[in-house]
Formats: structure tokens, C-alpha cells, sequence
């Protein structure tokens, strides 16, 4: 059985369709990118399969959770789907260890010492053990959204969700984030990326999805999707980001 | 003018400003603590509460914000007797002045918690966070840094109302201005020896609260 399933999924910005009957499974331990020009609803997507945004038809389901049932619980599900912003989102008035450690402490009720024992392990894991008393404002964008990642870590999720999560980052710290991500691919974690980052997705990606005014326009292995594109739309959105 | 200063008529009945001060200072207290409480759960209330509650709210903040507090003080000193709600000067000064800052400063603590971006929220939720919790750890923090300058200037403004309270015979430092003054007649010295007491707890009260921010929001 597939780790996600999204069927038909529609989400509507009130009159806008934003989703116009998207499906897709993710299987565990896959990597899916998706990619698209904006507007086209891939931030949209990831947003609604860890439940921040509420679909207005069709069905998501993570792991044995339909998380568009009536009465769903959505924070059982959050604890096993990480997701990772754009813009980071770390707390400001908590240092580093305060960040990974809250959920953990909060939401799994983990005792003080165990919590910080995981802060100890993601933040090795995402190389910033030296920042544990540090505070985000002190950090650079590339550290800060390694922290976040971290933070998503320290709840053990089955999914990670990465929206965006190199674009707000100049260039040259894009490359330590990329890293980090490449390091999870190779443990096996599950992950699906909206990303801008093509040469990333043909290289770790298994599955690259390209989405389209609300659609799955067209998907494919990552080895074959970016030579051989069979739709125009992709053809020229793919000339257009790659020069 | 050939009046002659006696200041001695003023400090030889300290011990009665003594008491009067004491118990601006525990109206204060008190009053600060619970006005902080009230007006922090109406905030969240009215940023985040279901409709019935943020208009149930939000009447009671205008109503006490565009009443005089020396009304409100009457209300419930003189007023709810005659509905067979009997309380002492003291506990009917503590009651409004607390519901009268707490109105004040839920105004205050919501701008805060409006400042908040929303982002911060949802990465509360995406991490598996209850609302509460979410409120607890994430929100509010910031929200009183955020405030803290403002806050502090309403609490100080509350100390110096409290002298209002003499009027419903609650012995403040106020009510013992007025028995000196009645016993001497040395009206000039007993308000200016009262001023000052009035000014030196204001000043250090400022100088309290901005070592409680460096105490408390200082590193963050």
C-alpha cells in the first residue's frame, strides 16, 4: 500500500480552482519532486496532504489516516508528515535546541533529557551540532532552514514534505541544504519536494511530477522525464528554467 | 505670600501614609497581575475565539474603555448592594480595577498577537501542536516583547488611578492624604508630600519593569 494517496483532490481558493482533481500515490521511501511554474498548485498540494489547507473534494489518505474525513485526526498525522518552508518559520525567541525540542516535549510529552538527546542526533544529521544554543536571528538562511529541517527530524516522521524550501536562499548556500536533502534520500526517508532545483530533482528524485493550471500535467522516472517531455506545456517550461 | 511651610505637621502622622501606601502598593500588585491574566485570555479571545465570543468580548472592552472609572468603582460599591452583592471597599477596589485594566490591556496584548505572522502558527500546527499549546509556546512570547513598553505604561497608569478607590473609603495612600489633611489643614504639604511618594512609586515601578524585560525578554 502506498504511503500517500491523493485522489481526485480539489481545492478551490473561492472561486479560484487551484486543484482540479489531482491523484497521486506516493510509495515509502520515494522521492517525488514536483515542479511547475507558479500558480500551478504544487505548494497547494503539499499543503493540503499534511491537512494545512481543507480540500474541497476528492480524498487524501496518509498511512491509514483519510485526513479529509470528518473528524480526522489531523495533529496524529502532523506528527508523522514533516513539512519544510520556504521562508524556515523557526521560532525567533527560541535557540536552536528550543526549536527541535518543543514539539517533541509538547506533542510526544518525551522527557527533557530524551529531547534533547534527538536535538543532539538531527542537528549532527544536518551538520550544525555547534548551534545548538544559537538563536535563528544569529544564523545564515542556509543554517536557519537546516534547523528546520532538523526540527521536522526531531519528530521521527515517516513523510517529509519540502515546499520550496531552496528559494529563498542565495545561491551559494542553496548547495548546504541540497546536501542535507541528499543525505535523507540515501537513508530512505520518504519525501516529496516542490522544487525549483532541476539538476537536484533528475539526480535524487525517483518519480519527477510536473503540475499544470491544477493537473498533473505530466510525470515520469526522473531519467526519462527531462530528455524526452512529451507535452508542450512541460517542453517549454523546461526550456524556460533550464537556460 | 507669607505662608509658612510646615512639613513636620505632614511627616509626624507618617504612619498613617504608611499604611495608605501599603495598600496602593498591594491594589497595585494585585491589580496588575489579574488585569495582565484577564486582558491576555481576552486578547486570544478576541483573535482567536469563535464570533459569539470575540463580540462578547469585544462589548465588554468598549463598555469599560468609554465609562469612567470612578463610575464603574461606584457601580460596585454603591450599585450591587441593592442587588445583594455586599463586598468591602478593598475587595470592590481590586474587582474593577482588575476588570478595568484587563480591558485596557487586552487592546494592548492584541495588537501583539496580531503582529505575530501567521506563518509561525502554522508551523505550531505542522509540527502537531494543540491551538493552546500553540498560543502557549509559540505566540505569546513574542507577543509580550512585542507589547512590553506599552504594557508597562498602562500598569503605571493603573498605580497612579488607584487613588481613586479613597472615594469608596478603601485607605490608600490617597484616603491617608485626606485625613492628614482634615487633621492639619496643611492642605499644600500633605498633597505635595503625596505627589512625591505618587511620583517616587511611578519612577520605581518604571525602573522595575525595565529590569523585569532584561530579566525576562533581555536574551530574546
Amino acid at each position: 500500500m502506498s504511503l500517500v494517496a491523493c485522489r481526485d483532490v480539489v481545492k478551490r481558493f473561492g472561486t479560484n480552482t487551484v486543484l482540479d482533481g489531482v491523484s497521486l500515490e506516493v510509495a515509502a521511501g520515494e522521492i517525488v519532486a514536483i515542479i511547475g511554474r507558479s500558480g500551478s498548485g504544487k505548494s497547494t498540494l503539499l499543503r493540503c496532504v499534511n491537512g494545512l489547507e481543507a480540500i474541497q473534494d476528492g480524498s487524501i489518505r496518509v498511512g491509514d489516516t483519510t485526513i479529509n474525513a470528518p473528524g480526522a485526526d489531523l495533529r496524529a498525522v502532523r506528527q508523522r508528515v514533516g513539512i519544510v518552508f520556504q521562508s524556515y518559520n523557526l521560532f525567533p525567541h527560541l535557540t536552536v535546541e528550543k526549536n527541535i525540542t518543543l514539539a517533541p516535549r509538547v506533542v510526544k510529552k518525551i522527557s527533557d533529557r530524551d529531547a534533547r538527546q534527538i536535538a543532539s542526533d538531527v542537528l549532527a544529521k544536518v551538520g550544525l551540532s555547534e548551534k545548538v544554543n544559537a538563536y535563528p536571528d544569529s544564523l545564515s538562511g542556509g543554517q536557519q532552514q537546516r534547523v528546520a529541517i532538523a526540527r521536522s527530524l526531531a519528530m521521527n516522521p515517516d513523510l517529509m514534505l519540502f515546499d520550496e524550501i531552496t528559494s529563498a536562499l542565495d545561491p551559494e548556500l542553496v548547495g548546504e541544504v541540497l546536501k542535507v536533502l541528499e543525505a535523507l534520500a540515501s537513508q530512505g526517508m520518504t519525501m516529496m519536494l516542490v522544487t525549483h532545483e532541476m539538476g537536484f530533482a533528475r539526480r535524487c528524485a525517483d518519480r519527477v511530477v510536473f503540475m499544470h493550471q491544477g493537473k498533473i500535467w505530466e510525470q515520469g522516472s526522473a531519467a526519462t522525464f527531462f530528455d524526452n517531455p512529451k507535452t508542450p506545456e512541460l517542453t517549454s517550461f523546461l526550456s524556460a528554467v533550464l537556460h | 505670600m507669607n505662608y509658612t511651610f510646615r512639613f513636620r505637621d505632614v511627616f509626624s502622622s507618617w504612619d498613617i501614609l504608611q499604611d495608605g501606601l501599603l495598600l496602593t502598593l498591594r491594589l497595585s500588585v494585585i491589580t496588575i497581575l489579574a488585569g495582565l491574566v484577564i486582558g491576555t485570555l481576552c486578547a486570544a479571545a478576541m483573535t482567536y475565539g469563535p464570533r459569539w465570543l470575540r463580540l462578547s468580548v469585544q462589548s465588554y472592552v468598549e463598555v469599560i474603555r468609554n465609562t469612567p472609572l470612578i463610575v464603574q468603582l461606584f457601580l460596585v460599591f454603591f450599585g450591587l448592594p441593592s442587588l445583594g452583592v455586599r463586598l468591602d471597599a478593598e475587595t470592590a477596589s481590586v474587582l474593577t480595577l482588575s476588570v478595568n485594566l484587563g480591558a485596557y490591556t487586552s487592546e494592548i496584548v492584541r495588537a501583539g498577537l496580531e503582529a505575530i505572522p501567521k506563518t509561525q502558527i502554522e508551523a505550531g500546527h505542522a509540527l502537531g501542536l494543540t491551538g493552546p499549546q500553540i498560543f502557549r509556546y509559540i505566540v505569546l512570547f513574542p507577543a509580550l516583547k512585542t507589547t512590553y513598553p506599552a504594557l508597562a505604561s498602562q500598569f503605571i497608569l493603573l498605580m497612579l488611578a488607584t487613588s481613586v478607590v479613597s472615594q469608596i473609603s478603601a485607605e490608600d495612600l490617597f484616603h491617608a492624604a485626606s485625613i492628614i489633611q482634615s487633621r492639619t489643614f496643611r492642605d499644600f504639604e500633605v498633597y505635595a508630600v503625596v505627589a512625591g511618594i505618587y511620583l517616587a512609586l511611578a519612577l520605581a515601578l518604571r525602573v522595575m519593569f525595565s529590569g523585569f524585560y532584561h530579566l525576562a525578554f533581555g536574551r530574546r
